[in-house]
């Protein structure tokens, strides 16, 4: 065999020249700074960026020169598994805090950085896109792996996009607490972490599609399609949402490019299709490979999973005046969003059916198995959200869930119940896979974790349904001569037993997930090693 | 069938399945906005409507750095226990000049889009450093530091400037004087007074944190919403021009 020169590669030779001038370019700006966030932020990535010219070289230095990169890439998965799981619990916990301050508002603390204000987007974007992101992340660059029987594209890539969009939400998440936001929900982030995150996301793009481009399979496995679009659509979205021209290239502040309506109905096309493309497309995608794999049966039906992924993904889209119905939006752009939402009721039906019926011969599994228990419910909390989405789209629903805590308990079915045991059953098949054990350290805390956070589900939306319900009617009640009955204040008084009963059923949830991220934990640490190689280095087509 | 047969092109080939799925989702949100861009009653001018004083835009982003937007809504809808409850219903017009738009999703605390002139300063000054010193069952938190807090806006003609680059009218005179505008519009004695009214008709001028030493984030967030919802008289608007 003939002697190796280790070299360094072109793309290692790219991110380290990158990175270095992104390093300067902080330092630029960090000391030329108008504001205090900008400069930490500078700071900030200033370090991320030396770190990771320093993580380049010190990998070069190290590997030997016939370093063996046959296998499937793992170590980025690891990472994003890891990060999944203490994101998830640090925006579950922020949920729950921010839940006990809209019961006792002395936990506010009067502080700027503890009000509910600052903390409410910290934890939507810590279960959205830190929890949720890294599931993505970890499962799609897993799974189109193996369904291509391919390695990811790159040495330095797939850890780029990993540690990068992890970067990301350690810049959005410190910047609000210190007050940096555009004021768009679910798009609050700055301009200049949009514009790191724009990089890393095209860089998972192109990442995504290479592993497509080297398959050894000729068919796209079903999963990955629904991954494609979810990378490329929510590309779209947050491109066209985040618009905004900043007032200094050295200050945190910008103005967005579009306002009032306009603005409006552009963030309800990213709000309702962050949900529809990175809540529902992306997950779709994990439900399609883990639910298979798990139960050991094939897909239901083929053709309907080509049905529902043409419909689902074309029609979501028009779905986001629902968001703003009887509001200055024109009533034709309402009523199409409306239409819509109860179309698009069937093909997220069409997926449910496709993931229960794939479990077809295999029923008995749920008696035996409570991961496949848990992605089988979360199946059936997706067939709920669904349809409640819709019901509450028509627009003489809309006019008193409005505005009002029904919204919240209908995405938190969604969000705790679907996204959230989907991504557990993700984690607690891939852990075991990817660390090479037999099994989980125990089935008997799945179904601890599976039975305390159903019941906090159960007690969440419960009562947010009863508080909403109650809420909306009481802004709309009239007594015997012809006048508003109730004030607002006495609306908000009589939510507090509900506020109660939601931070409890909260509380439940974090719990659940401590013994999951324990379970997780104690699996990687003391679980029996496979006998087979479970990661299946050797490309191997297995199924 | 023949259908699915051919859907193995896009199966076997990514960038088919790529461009298939990007024009897929790109429809029905071309359909739905591009109108918004050129439709009467989405670009309708209303008499009053005027640009943000300095002072009131400062308001207004530290509205928007507290996350008042999560529990507030700014747009009141046209049912009869909201017109009663809050006041005429929102127009897109009222909203034209906000980049970006305040209108909420959540009412956790009442809708603020006609929240101006309701209540006295220091009724907001008190509520905005101890709610439940006036509302004794709120669940807002405490925002006291506003008033402690000097108002520090790094160049404020500079955000103006941007803001008549995304489209809100702000003349050169306007941005000129910015500065000098934030000042006086929070001191009823300042020099400045009169330019300040002659630049921005209507405009409010008091200490509104009730602070004559320093002007302050609270007398910012103060002007901002005494001024929400004031700027269109309805007395004379006519809500049939746009019909058609």
């Amino acid at each position: 065999m003939a002697h190796t020169i280790k070299r360094l590669s072109v793309e290692e030779g790219l991110f380290a020249v990158f990175l270095t001038a992104l390093a300067f370019a902080c330092l630029a700006i960090a000391a030329k700074a108008v504001d205090g966030v900008m400069a930490f932020h500078a700071t900030v990535g200033l370090i991320f960026s030396a770190l990771g010219v320093f993580l380049i070289f010190n990998a070069y230095f190290k590997r030997p020169a016939d370093v063996d990169e046959t296998g499937y890439n793992l170590g980025p998965i690891k990472f994003a598994s890891v990060a999944a799981m203490f994101w998830g619990i640090a925006g579950f916990l922020v949920g729950d805090i921010i839940a006990w301050q809209l019961t006792f508002p002395a936990l506010n603390f009067d502080l700027e950085w503890t009000s509910f204000g600052r903390l409410r987007p910290l934890h939507t974007s810590a279960v959205i896109f830190a929890f949720g992101g890294n599931v993505l992340l970890a499962t799609s660059f897993y799974v189109v792996q193996r369904t291509c029987h391919a390695r990811l594209p790159g040495r330095v890539s797939p850890w780029f996009i990993i540690l990068g969009y992890n970067a990301f939400i350690v810049i959005a998440g410190t910047g609000y607490l210190f007050g940096a936001t555009q004021g768009k929900e679910y798009a609050e982030p700055e301009w200049y972490a949009d514009l790191w995150l724009t990089i890393v996301w095209v860089a998972y793009l192109l990442v995504f599609l290479g592993t497509l481009w080297k398959r050894r399979e000729p068919h796209i496995y079903v999963a990955n399609w629904f991954y494609l679009a979810f990378i490329v659509t929510i590309a779209m979205l947050h491109l066209g949402n985040n618009i905004s021209i900043p007032v200094s290239i050295y200050g945190i502040k910008s103005y967005q490019l579009f306002s009032g309506v306009q603005d409006a109905l552009v963030q309800w096309w990213y709000g309702h299709n962050a949900v529809g493309f990175f809540l529902t497309a992306g997950f779709l995608a994990i439900m399609y490979y883990f639910i298979p794999k798990r139960a050991d049966r094939p897909v239901y039906s083929y053709r309907l999973s080509i049905v529902h992924f043409w419909a689902l993904i074309f029609l979501y889209i028009w779905a986001g005046p629902h968001h703003l119905h009887y509001t200055a939006l024109p009533d034709w752009a309402q009523t199409l969003g409306m239409t819509f939402s109860i179309i698009l009721w069937m093909p997220s039906w069409g997926g449910m059916i496709n993931g229960l019926m794939t479990l077809s011969g295999a029923w008995d599994k749920l008696r035996t198995d409570p991961v496949l228990r848990m992605m089988v419910v979360s199946v059936a909390f997706y067939g709920m959200s669904t349809f409640e989405g819709p019901l509450m789209s028509v627009k003489a629903v809309n006019s008193l869930s409005h505005y009002t805590d029904w919204t919240i308990g209908h995405v938190h079915s969604g969000a705790l119940g679907w996204v959230g045991y989907i991504s557990f059953g993700a984690l607690y098949c891939l852990i075991p896979w990817l660390w090479n054990r037999k099994k989980l350290y125990s089935d008997r805390l799945v179904e601890w974790h599976f039975w305390i956070s159903t019941l906090g589900i159960v007690l969440y939306i419960t009562s947010m349904w009863v508080s909403g319900i109650m809420q909306g009617l009481m802004w709309r009640a009239y007594d015997k001569l012809g006048f508003l009955e109730y004030s607002f204040i006495e609306s908000v008084e009589a939510m507090h037993p509900f506020y109660m009963i939601r931070a409890l059923g909260g509380l439940l949830f974090v719990l659940g997930s401590l013994i999951m991220a324990y379970n997780l934990w104690m699996t990687i640490k003391v679980g029996e090693k496979a006998e087979v190689d479970a990661a299946d280095p050797s490309l191997v087509p297995a199924e | 069938m023949s259908m699915f047969n051919k859907h193995a092109v896009l199966e076997k080939n990514s960038i088919l399945l790529l461009v298939g799925i990007l024009i897929v989702v790109a429809i029905g949100g071309l359909v739905e906005i591009v109108p918004l861009f050129y439709l009467k009653s989405t670009i309708e001018k209303v008499q009053g409507m005027r640009p943000y004083t300095p002072l009131e835009l400062a308001g207004r982003n530290i509205y928007i750095r507290e996350g008042c937007y999560l529990c507030h809504s700014q747009m009141i809808r046209p049912m009869r226990d909201e017109i009663e409850r809050y006041g005429h219903y929102s127009l897109a017009a009222e909203s034209m000049y906000d980049h970006p738009f305040q209108w909420g999703s959540k009412r956790t605390g009442p809708d603020l889009a006609r929240v101006g002139n309701k209540y006295s300063d220091l009724w907001h000054v008190n509520h905005l450093i101890d709610p439940r010193s006036v509302v004794p069952e709120s669940v807002m938190p405490g925002y006291p530091f506003l008033a402690k807090a000097e108002l520090k806006v790094p160049d404020i003609s500079a955000d103006l400037k941007v803001n008549r680059f995304v489209g809100v009218p702000y003349t050169d005179e306007q941005i000129a004087n910015a500065k000098a505008d934030l000042m006086a519009q929070a001191n009823p004695d300042d020099d400045n007074v009169d330019g300040l009214e002659e630049r921005y008709p209507g405009v409010v001028i008091r200490d509104y944190d009730g602070d004559p030493d320093k002007v302050t984030e609270m007398d910012a967030m103060v002007a901002y919403l005494q001024m929400l919802g004031t700027l269109v008289d309805f007395s004379i608007y006519d809500d049939k021009a746009d019909l058609r």
